[in-house]
């Protein structure tokens, strides 16, 4: 009788703990728990009037619900390159410079501090859009066709990507004064949510209607497990890698209409500085292979808002935002440790042991 | 003549590809622009200003010819620069006591990634990307605003140089001004001339490119694979510990935002020195030679008057994307013969 009851828990507990979407769960638990022990005033939301006379809603958690969805945005395609290609893109910071440059190009035109817009917001977003997926498509030919690996070719765009964006607006800065360019990165009057959260919640709509209704997944995970079989199989193993990169550009250029509509003005060097980082760590936070293969989606988004939550948190105890990267370097050290294959193999051997030991003395 | 092309190995092939290169481009800069190029000092200047992307480039194509990276080195030598800076001037540190913490940094970091790189299995560039972040941040914690050390036996350090005699020429004032070169110029080609002569005629030099060529057979012929990777990751850290204090001295302050992206034209000297990012295959001799196209291009661009500093990213970043493709394709080419 006991033993059986002892069964059942073993069998149900692996079972959570097995799930994916586990990993960011507790992650983002052992977050919330050290913030409500620290300082409880972290989950307070106040609701109050913005600059503009607009009722917003304010306090931390909005904050991460803000800025995770850009992240979240980005998380959607870095998973897909991820998982097709077995590696990562490092230039999407840069591309997110360069996306916000042509989206401001466009719509000041000739001259950088426009009284009215040159053109409408769609159409600069969708030039925008169109050159993000471009310079996708060039990291996605050096990745399928040429066949360097993923993060080396794309350190061609990290490296040169800011400059490019520079160039761009000739090393100006534009700054747009309409209001209505900044709702996309802030709020729309009458609605206290902020706006990135709608973008980000409609692109993860998009994505799921997609990998449910077409073959994307299927096929993308297939060329990440074995690409020579899925190869012999009828696919094409190159042309997906490819449509995973431009996928991400397209990613990007949300990104970047969100990131220049926050300022309605650009930085060259220091928009979307690190965003690589936290889009890589929001994967493997999701407990996604980094080596590519399977992939779960929800779990990536949840891991985006997991890491946007650690950088609200580490910024609450004042640490300095070129001091950041030091203390998440580490969370990705450990998670990579946990997730090694010969890590992992370590500990379920030495958890048998214990209870091997466990069963022997109740045995005695 | 064919022939002879089909026989070489790849290791020679991107050599030659690399060495061409590099003569072109700098009989072009002598003829187009006569002035600078001609001096032999401006030569040296070159050597002077990379030898700590030289050092650190070596470690790389170590890293990268048993098949991993390393894109830490950056961060390890901005951390290097101004732990060693903070010492120095805040705790009245000696230069010994300077060169060991140098040390020590790039050890400790390249043991942590080798260990788990080779132990754990982890993906390099995970890894060190992490290690790059980590370098970056701690370099802020050690001090925040950038500054000039002014201990006075390092800026005598500093201030050292060699003459190298027979090159010099004659100034405008018609006095000779001989040639010199800084001592991290010396060290640079010491490290280069000692790694060139450990993988070539040692057993655990060709153990590099067996591991890196094809691990399993590497195994197959009793080579220990983890304990090599180590091995690499960690000659990597030191050496990046080395070229940072090459930079340090080079420069003479501490800062955070030095030697921002020197990961990146470290990879693209190996890279164009003909070293493969499949592992295996590469030559310290012709990272030197990538070193040396990289920084004379970069010259050409400055002097012929793209002076912004996006071009010189643009540029590197062309030559290098020239340079993977062209690796790509003659690798294709060979293998369908």
């Amino acid at each position: 009788m006991e033993n059986n009851s002892k069964k059942g828990r073993r069998g149900l507990l692996p079972g959570i703990f097995r799930n994916q979407i586990f990993i960011p769960i507790a992650a983002l638990v052992v977050l919330a728990l050290f913030n409500f022990a620290a300082d409880p005033s972290f989950f307070r939301i106040s609701f109050g009037l913005n600059s503009a006379g607009n009722p917003v809603l304010s306090g931390y958690l909005i904050t991460i619900l803000d800025y995770g969805s850009e992240l979240a945005i980005l998380a959607i395609g870095m998973t897909l390159v991820t998982a097709a290609s077995g590696g990562q893109d490092i230039s999407v910071g840069a591309a997110i410079a360069i996306a916000g440059s042509v989206i401001l190009r466009v719509l000041c035109g000739h001259n950088s501090r426009p009284e009215v817009l040159q053109t409408p917001i769609i159409v600069a977003f969708l030039v925008g859009c169109v050159v993000a997926m471009l310079f996708g498509a060039f990291n996605g030919v050096l990745v399928a066709y040429f066949r360097i690996q993923p993060m080396v070719a794309t350190l061609i765009l990290y490296t040169a990507g800011r400059s490019i964006a520079a160039w761009i607006n000739n090393n100006e800065l534009p700054i747009i004064s309409q209001p209505s360019f900044g709702y996309f990165g802030g709020f729309i009057p009458g609605i206290p949510i902020p706006t990135p959260f709608f973008i980000a919640v409609g692109c993860m709509i998009v994505t799921f209607i997609v990998l449910k209704f077409t073959t994307l997944g299927l096929y993308t995970q297939s060329v990440g497990i074995n690409e020579s079989s899925s190869r012999l199989n009828g696919l094409n193993p190159a042309f997906i890698k490819f449509l995973s990169f431009v996928l991400l550009g397209l990613c990007v250029a949300v990104a970047g209409l969100i990131k220049v509509s926050r300022l309605s003005t650009i930085n060259y060097s220091v928009i979307a500085k690190d965003i690589e980082m936290d889009a890589i760590l929001a994967v493997a936070l999701g407990g996604n292979a980094l080596s590519g293969g399977k992939f779960n989606m929800a779990s990536s988004i949840l891991g985006a808002y997991v890491i946007q939550f650690l950088t609200t948190t580490l910024y609450k105890f004042n640490v300095q935002s070129d001091a950041l990267p030091a203390y998440k370097a580490v969370v990705v050290i450990i998670l990579v440790v946990m997730s090694a294959p010969t890590v992992r193999e370590k500990l379920s051997s030495l958890g048998k042991k214990i209870r091997n030991h466990e069963a022997k003395e109740v045995s005695m | 003549m064919k022939n002879k092309i089909k026989n070489m190995t790849d290791t020679n092939i991107l050599l030659a590809i690399t060495i061409v290169i590099f003569l072109i481009m700098y009989l072009g800069a002598v003829v187009v622009l006569r002035s600078g190029f001609l001096k032999p000092q401006t030569f040296f200047n070159i050597l002077n200003a990379n030898a700590a992307l030289l050092i650190t480039s070596c470690g790389m194509s170590l890293v990268m010819i048993t098949g991993g990276i390393d894109i830490s080195v950056g961060g390890v030598v901005a951390l290097v620069s101004m732990s060693c800076a903070v010492y120095l001037d805040y705790h009245d540190g000696s230069i010994i006591g300077s060169v060991l913490i140098a040390l020590a940094i790039g050890l400790l970091f390249g043991a942590v990634q080798g260990f788990l790189v080779a132990y754990l299995d982890i993906q390099p560039f995970i890894v060190t990307l992490a290690g790059m972040f980590f370098a970056r941040g701690m370099t802020t914690i050690v001090n925040t605003t950038p500054f000039n050390v002014a201990s006075e036996a390092f800026v005598a350090l500093k201030n050292m140089r060699i003459n190298v005699p027979g090159l010099g020429s004659v100034n405008k004032m018609g006095n000779y001004v001989s040639a010199y070169v800084e001592p991290g110029v010396i060290v640079a080609l010491l490290i280069v001339i000692i790694l060139f002569v450990i993988l070539r005629w040692t057993r655990q030099g060709r153990g590099f490119y067996a591991v890196g060529g094809n691990r399993q057979s590497a195994m197959m012929l009793g080579i220990n694979v983890k304990r090599t990777k180590f091995l690499a990751h960690l000659i990597c850290g030191l050496l990046a510990g080395i070229g940072g204090y090459v930079y340090f001295l080079h420069v003479g302050s501490g800062s955070a935002s030095h030697a921002s992206g020197m990961e990146m034209n470290a990879i693209a000297s190996s890279i164009i020195g003909g070293t493969l990012l499949t592992g295996g295959v590469g030559n310290i001799i012709g990272t030197f030679f990538g070193v040396l196209s990289l920084s004379t291009i970069q010259n050409i661009v400055s002097s012929v008057g793209l002076d912004e500093a996006w071009w010189t990213g643009i540029t590197i970043a062309a030559m290098l994307c020239l340079f993977l493709v062209i690796q790509s394709v003659v690798l294709a080419r060979k293998k369908r013969t």
